[in-house]
C-alpha cells in the first residue's frame, strides 16, 4: 500500500488565490468590498444607496452573485453600476476563484471600486476569503439584535457591520445598543453605522470611510 | 453547511496530488477534521459519495474522517479546556477571556492507494 501524507488545509488554496486578487487590485488602485448578509437584509438597496452617494467621484462595480435569476443585476444597472450578474450553481458563497472569474467577466479598467454581493447567507461566505479589502456584513432590524451571537463569525471577519432598516426600529424589538456590545465583544476593531437603506439616511459615514480607504490604496 | 462546497476543494486537490505522483486511482483519503469547523461527518459523506464520481481518479475513493478534539484557552487563568463541553466560558475560573486553540481544522490528511494484487 502506498501512502501519501499531505497535511494540507482545505482553504490554503483559497486564501493564497484571494492574497493574489487583493495585491492586484491594490496595485491597480482598486478597492473591492465584499458584503455579506442574510437573504432579505437590504443588500441590493444599500449598493444602490452607496453607488449614488459615489457617483461623479468613483466608478463602481458589483459582481452579485446569487444561487439563480439576475434581478439584482439589473437593479445595480439601473441605478448607475456597471454589473454582472453570477450563478453559484448551488454553492452557497463566493470563493475566491469564483470572484477572479467573476472580475475577468466583468472587466475591471474602466471600474475604481467594486462590490461583491455575496450569497444571501450569513454561515459560509465567512469561511472563505474572497480577496476584498474590506468585509461589510449588513445586519437588519428584522432579522434581531441576536444574530451576532448566532452566527458569530461573518461578524468578527468584518471591518463594518451596517445596521440596516433602522426606519423600522418601532415595529421590532431590536435593541441597538445590545447588538452593537455583541458585536464588539467578538471584533473590538469593527465599525458600526446605522442606516436606512430605504430613506436614504445614515450613509455619511460609511461613505467617507470608503473614500478614505480608496485613497489609502 | 457548505459540505458541498469544501468536498469540490477535496476532489481538487487530491485529483491533483495524485496527477503530481503519476497515480490514476486513489482508494482512500483521510481528512482531519475538527469539532468546531462547521462541518457534518455524514452529510460530508453523502457529499464525497456523489462528488467523488465527477472524477476518474476519485470515483472509488473511500472517505475516513478523523474528527480533532476542540480546545480552548483561558486567557484569566492561563489552562485549555474542552470547547464543546464549556463554550467561552472557562470551568476552572469562569473567565470569558477565551479563544480556540484547535478544532478548527479541515486538513487532507493522507491518501491511499492500495497494492494491486
Amino acid at each position: 500500500m502506498t501512502i501519501l501524507e499531505l497535511k494540507q488545509n482545505i482553504f490554503k488554496e483559497n486564501e493564497v488565490t484571494a492574497d493574489g486578487i487583493r495585491k492586484e487590485l491594490k496595485d491597480k488602485s482598486k478597492l473591492m468590498i465584499n458584503v455579506m448578509s442574510s437573504p432579505g437584509s437590504g443588500k441590493t438597496t444599500t449598493l444602490c444607496r452607496i453607488i449614488e452617494a459615489l457617483s461623479g467621484k468613483y466608478r463602481v462595480a458589483v459582481l452579485e452573485c446569487d444561487i439563480d435569476a439576475s434581478v439584482d443585476a439589473e437593479t445595480i444597472a439601473k441605478n448607475g453600476g456597471k454589473a454582472i450578474q453570477l450563478h453559484t450553481g448551488g454553492m452557497c458563497h463566493m470563493d475566491a476563484a469564483m470572484t477572479k472569474q467573476g472580475l475577468d467577466a466583468l472587466g475591471i479598467d474602466d471600474v475604481d471600486i467594486i462590490f461583491i454581493e455575496n450569497v444571501g447567507n450569513l454561515v459560509c461566505p465567512a469561511e472563505f476569503d474572497t480577496g476584498a479589502h474590506i468585509n461589510l456584513t449588513i445586519l437588519s432590524v428584522p432579522e434581531g439584535d441576536d444574530k451576532p451571537a448566532k452566527y458569530p463569525l461573518v461578524y468578527q471577519v468584518s471591518d463594518v457591520v451596517l445596521f440596516n432598516k433602522i426606519d423600522a426600529m418601532e415595529v421590532f424589538d431590536f435593541d441597538i445598543e445590545l447588538a452593537k456590545e455583541r458585536i464588539l465583544t467578538l471584533n473590538s476593531n469593527a465599525l458600526v453605522f446605522p442606516v436606512s437603506a430605504k430613506n436614504k439616511e445614515g450613509f455619511e459615514p460609511l461613505i467617507s470611510y470608503i473614500i478614505k480607504k480608496c485613497e489609502e490604496l | 453547511m457548505h459540505e458541498l462546497g469544501v468536498t469540490f476543494y477535496v476532489v481538487r486537490d487530491v485529483k491533483k496530488v495524485a496527477e503530481e505522483n503519476g497515480i490514476d486511482r486513489i482508494d482512500f483519503v483521510t481528512l482531519e477534521i475538527g469539532e468546531v469547523s462547521g462541518v457534518i461527518n455524514e452529510q460530508l459523506t453523502d457529499c464525497w459519495n456523489w462528488a467523488r464520481k465527477k472524477e476518474k481518479v476519485t470515483e472509488n475513493t473511500e472517505l475516513i474522517i478523523e474528527n480533532l478534539e476542540a480546545v480552548s484557552f483561558c486567557e484569566c487563568c492561563q489552562r485549555e479546556f474542552g470547547t464543546i463541553d464549556y463554550g467561552k466560558t472557562c470551568p476552572y475560573c469562569g473567565g470569558g477571556n477565551t479563544y480556540l486553540l484547535r478544532g478548527n481544522e479541515f486538513n487532507i490528511k493522507e491518501i491511499g492507494v492500495y497494492d494491486n494484487t
